[in-house]
Order: C-alpha cells, then structure tokens, then sequence
C-alpha cells in the first residue's frame, strides 16, 4: 500500500477535488504545473536557497537529554520553532510563493486562524512584493492581535470573514470565494494539507523537507535514518505530513498523530477529528470531518488555535483508516502541563500546537532504546497570553 | 417524460427562481414554491441548506445559515415537499452541496427525491469525473437530471464533456464571481454568451448569477434558453415577505 496521494490526489478512499466549476481552471492549472515546477533545477536552486539563508535551515534536530532521562527513552526535537516566523508553516509559503511567480500570478490570498499561516504568507509576499491578502475569521481577529499587527507591517491586508462562525473554516470559505471571483491573477496559499488536489500533496511535498533533514540528522547521530517512533501533532496536519513524509512507506517507523481533545473527546468542545468524525466533503477534499448527522459541518474546538480545524488532511483520514498511525488525543490540561514541562526541562518554550505532541510522553511507554522524534513545529511566544492565563503566571 | 424536458421544450424564454428552503420561515417552503408557480414562474430551484456553501455570496450564505438555525435539514424538507406534486405541476429541482447529500446516502436521498417528484439536482462541488464515475448511473435509475455548470473561464473542450455529461440543460455561470456578487452584464458577458451560443451544444443553456431585473433577465436570454434568479430574490423575500412575490416576478417580465 501507498500512503502518497495518487495522480487524481487521492490517498485510498480519501482526497480528490470535489469543487464547483468555477474553481476548476485555477485548481487545473496547478494541478498540471505542480510537479514539474518542482522538478525544475532553478525552482530547487531558489526554494533551497530561501529556505536555507532566509528560514534557517536546516534546523537542528536536538538530542532532549533531561526529557530523555524523564522519560527514559531516546528523545529527540526536530526545531521547526526555530525557523523565521516560529513556525514549519515558512517552508510552505516560500514554497507557493515561488510557484505563484512561475503561475504569473500577481496576488495572493490565504486563509489564517491563529495568524501564524497568515503571518508566514505576509512575510514571504513582503520578500518577493507581491500583493497579499490574508482572510481571518472576526473572532480570530479579536483574540490574535499581535499576528494581526504582524501581518500589517509585513504590508498585508488582512479582511475579516464575517459569515458562519467567523473562524478559521469561514476564513478558508472566504479564501475560495475570493478565488473564485479572481480566477486569472491570484494564487490561493493554503497552509495546511487539506483543501482540493494538488493542495495537500503540494504542501506535504514542501513540508518534506521536515523528515528529510531529520533522517540525515539522525544517520549523523545515531548512524541510522530511521527512528523507532516520530510523533507530531495536526490540526489540518502540515507538520505532521512533513514529519511522516519520508517515513510513509517504512513501516518499521511508528507514525504517531496526535490530535486536540479539547476539554475531552465527549465534552462537546474538541477538535479530536479522527474519533468524532465521519467522511464527508470539506473544503474540496473528501476526508474525514466533523459534522452533525446531516451533513452539516461542526465548529471544533481546542485551546491551540492551530488545530480547531474541523477536518483533517485526507494524507491523515487515509493513515488512520488504514491503520499505519496511531491517533492519540489529548485533553488542552495534559498539553499545557506537557508546555510547561518541556519549558522548564530543556528551556523551550513551545508552541501549545505543539505541546500536544510532549504529552504523547505520558500517554504511551516508550523502551530505553527507542528512537524518538517529535516534531517542535512551532514556538510559544504566540501562545504567551494563553500561558499566562493559564497557570495564572 | 421529465418535467425539465417539457418545459425546455416550451416557445419561451424560462424564468427559474433560486430560494433556501426554511427561510425567512422554517415552513415557508411550500408556499413559496405555489406563489411563484401561481405567478408564472417555470422552474424552481429549492435550496437545501448547508453551513460552508463557497460558491455563494454573502445573501445566500445567510438565508442559508438563517435557515438551518430556524432548524431545516434534509428529512425536513423532504417531509414538507411531500405532497408538493398534489399542488405544483412545473420542474422542482434541489440544489445544495454535495456533504448532504452524501451523509443522507447518494441512492436513498435520489430514492426519496423521485417519489416526491424532483426532477433535477445541482450539486455544485460534486464534479463531473466523480459524478461519472459513481453516481451517473444512480441518478438516472432515479430518473434524475444532474445539472452542471460552466463558467467564462471554462474551456471549449470541457464545455463539450460536460455537454456530454448532461441531459437537461447547462448552468451558465454568468461571470467569474461567487452568486449576488454582480450587477448588470457588460462586453465581457456579451462576447461569452456568443461564444457559448457558437458552440451550438446539445443541451440547452439557463444563465444564472448576477440576474436581477428585466434588463439582466432579457440580456442573458438573448442567446439562452432561460435564466434564474437567486439573491436578488431571496433579498426582496427578505424585505417584503411571501406577499411580495407577485411584485417581485413583475419586475422580470
């Protein structure tokens, strides 16, 4: 079994582009180009050079050794907080924007809900001064600040979505309208491995560069590729699919997904989409999501905004149906502690996305020769004001 | 014979009105549907209601949420349009997105629809290879007509696929635009109506988006066989009620 999307995008059961007509000539346009924009050598030459003089990577893979001795295990941390911006999201967005310009697109939009996609947009449309447009729900725009002053110095126009519930599944519904209404000059930016084919192939393809380095790091390291486990956690799943991506096919690597249980699974208020949802059609990918019995789709929640996405990337719906990932949930308690636990053991303060990930430690026993990796997809500066509240700092 | 193959065959030039079903009232749905076939309307196109519906514009996207609030959902409307055949002899077709229909079961939401008498579907995000694939067959065991839709940006060449694929007649999305966004049709539209017109398709075409009024509705027919109305309808629902229907069809035609 493959565990890549195939031609028509789909991963087993899950994927394709189910759009309406109005986004097919954008979405066929990428679809037909993708691939053989990133085979060319001048693509490669650009994208490795931003992403190593402009993001900073290779980013260590770092050897936790008091996390390490906690836990007794082998612990690694794959720094993707330590990339310009703070967080993997850069890799996508240098990525598209590069593709955008081969397009000849002259506009860009995206979809945000903590910013951090937005903020990763605006920066590489200020790079390359390109027109930027970010969509963020009313509500995130209230509660995210900070990002949002970010974007407007970065020189982005960042637009309220006002309808639904106005967070991020609107932002993204605004997002495709805006597309849908500029078909020819603009290139839609999506961060995270949903939406229609080539979207989450394309963006797992950018997001590679994650397992990549690390099976190079860790050949250095401990003079072999693979690690025994590699944990990270997904909202839509971008980092996860950039962690898991070189790793897919060998399944002598345990694959571990963890999700955001919110308050808990059956408390109405979580976003743990592999044990509360069904398959249905978000966003142009059929996946699974959240939703009620109708049909309709459900607004999750999670203390970490990065992962309240009601749906998750069909390369994630096909690991779980499938069996290849283990699907771990984990309540906003557990990860917070498991933040300020990983602050205070090896002095990194991460992102609370990714302190869902630490916590996997106290759910699961790992042997003392394991090799384990989990992905620091992004860091906590973001999430201060959430701490701070929190443990009442 | 289908009522769409009847009507289509008629010497006129049709008016289809677009509405969510459960708004502005939860059980408006069934006369709203006699007002407008009392006030000479040939087709109509039935909402069903869906949280995330990115093909429209702001007006549909909130009768749409205004109605699932009121508490319409799929076995609901199914159960108000019941007996619609008893009152209501001209097309019906359903149009929603796809995740509603395929949570209720493709077959069974296509079983209930040819018992109640729906003639049609559009499900705008249900693309054409997919529905080839997989539901082509039980559309038609239904006796269903499934509608596609084109845009200005669609080519010549999928323009003939989808031709291909249909067996009633063609959307024609106005304009590069989500639905309401538009108002009155310059060159731009001109020259695509003839370029479609050119093209002489098998199927009929209706224009929808960006129609709202006699000089948008006769403009689009030039070259079509019909056009629909949808927010500029819903807005004037919104404004004057169901007793504004009348008013309403008299300032298309």
């Amino acid at each position: 079994m493959s565990y890549n999307a195939d031609e028509k995008g789909y991963y087993g059961e899950f994927g394709g582009a189910f759009i309406p007509e109005m986004l097919y000539p954008n979405t066929e346009e990428l679809r037909q180009n993708y691939i053989q924009i990133m085979e060319e050598p001048s693509f490669k030459k650009e994208f490795d050079h931003l992403l190593k003089d402009y993001v900073g990577r290779p980013t260590p893979l770092y050897f936790a050794e008091r996390l390490s001795k906690k836990y007794n295990t082998k612990i690694y941390l794959k720094r993707e907080d330590l990339c310009h911006t703070g967080a993997h999201k850069v890799n996508n967005t240098i990525g598209q924007i590069l593709m955008a310009k081969k397009l000849g697109k002259n506009r860009i939009i995206a979809e945000t809900g903590a910013g951090q996609h937005g903020v990763a947009t605006a920066t590489v449309c200020a790079l390359m001064g390109i027109e930027c447009v970010v969509y963020m729900g009313e509500i995130d725009i209230a509660r995210q600040a900070p990002n949002v002053a970010r974007m407007k110095m970065l020189g982005a126009e960042v637009r309220p979505a006002l309808s639904g519930s106005r967070t991020l599944k609107d932002a993204t519904n605004e997002a495709i309208r805006d597309w849908i209404n500029n078909p020819v000059d603009t290139h839609y930016i999506i961060g995270s491995v949903v939406g229609p084919h080539p979207y989450p192939d394309m963006v797992a393809r950018f997001q590679s560069v994650i397992s990549q380095e690390i099976k190079s790091q860790l050949k250095e390291k401990e003079g072999v590729e693979n690690p025994d486990y590699v944990i990270a956690c997904v909202g839509g799943g971008s980092n996860a699919a950039g962690a898991f991506y070189h790793y897919l096919d060998t399944e002598d690597v345990g694959i571990i997904a963890v999700e955001a249980a919110g308050k808990g699974i059956d408390s109405g208020e979580s976003a743990a989409t592999s044990a509360l949802g069904k398959v249905g059609i978000i966003h142009g990918s059929k996946t699974l999501l959240m939703q009620t019995p109708d049909g309709q789709i459900t607004e999750p929640y999670s203390i970490s905004a990065g992962l309240d996405y009601p749906g998750v990337g069909p390369m994630h719906a096909h690991l779980f149906r499938s069996g290849r990932g283990e699907f771990i949930s984990i309540t906003d308690a557990d990860a917070m502690k498991a933040g300020l636990l990983l602050s205070k053991l090896e002095g990194i303060i991460p992102a609370i996305e990714s302190s869902h990930a630490f916590a996997v430690l106290e759910e699961k026993t790992f042997k003392p020769n394991d090799i384990v990796v989990i992905n620091l997809s992004g860091r906590g500066d973001k999430d201060l004001d959430t701490y701070i509240d929190y443990f009442k700092l | 014979m289908n009522r769409i193959h009847q009507k289509l065959k008629e010497d006129k030039k049709i008016l289809s009105i677009y509405f969510t079903a459960g708004y502005p009232e939860l059980n408006d749905t069934v006369n709203i549907i006699q007002d407008l076939e009392k006030n000479g309307v040939d087709l109509i196109e039935i909402g069903l209601p869906f949280s995330d519906p990115l093909a429209d514009g702001p007006t549909i996207q909130e009768s749409s949420t205004a109605a699932l609030k009121n508490g319409m959902n799929t076995e609901l409307l199914f159960e108000q349009l019941k007996d619609i055949r008893k009152s209501v002899s001209i097309p019906l077709i359903i149009m929603g997105y796809f995740n509603p229909v395929f949570q209720y079961g493709v077959e069974a939401f296509c079983k209930r629809c040819k018992e109640i008498g729906i003639d049609g579907l559009i499900l705008p995000d249900l693309p054409l290879d997919v529905y080839l694939q997989d539901y082509e067959a039980t559309f038609k065991k239904y006796g269903l007509i499934n509608i596609f839709l084109i845009t200005p940006q669609t080519s010549d060449e999928r323009i003939r696929k989808i031709d291909d694929a249909s067996n009633g007649f063609i959307y024609m999305v106005s304009s590069a635009s989500t639905t309401g966004a538009t108002s009155g049709f310059g060159s731009e539209q001109q020259a695509y109506f003839e370029r479609i017109a050119a093209l002489d398709l098998n199927n009929p075409q209706i224009v929808g988006f960006g129609i709202n009024n006699a000089e948008t509705f006769n403009q689009a027919t030039r070259t079509t066989s019909g056009a629909i109305i949808g927010s500029a309808f819903i807005k004037h629902l919104n404004q004057f009620g169901i007793e504004g229907i009348p008013d309403f069809i008299k300032t298309i035609r």
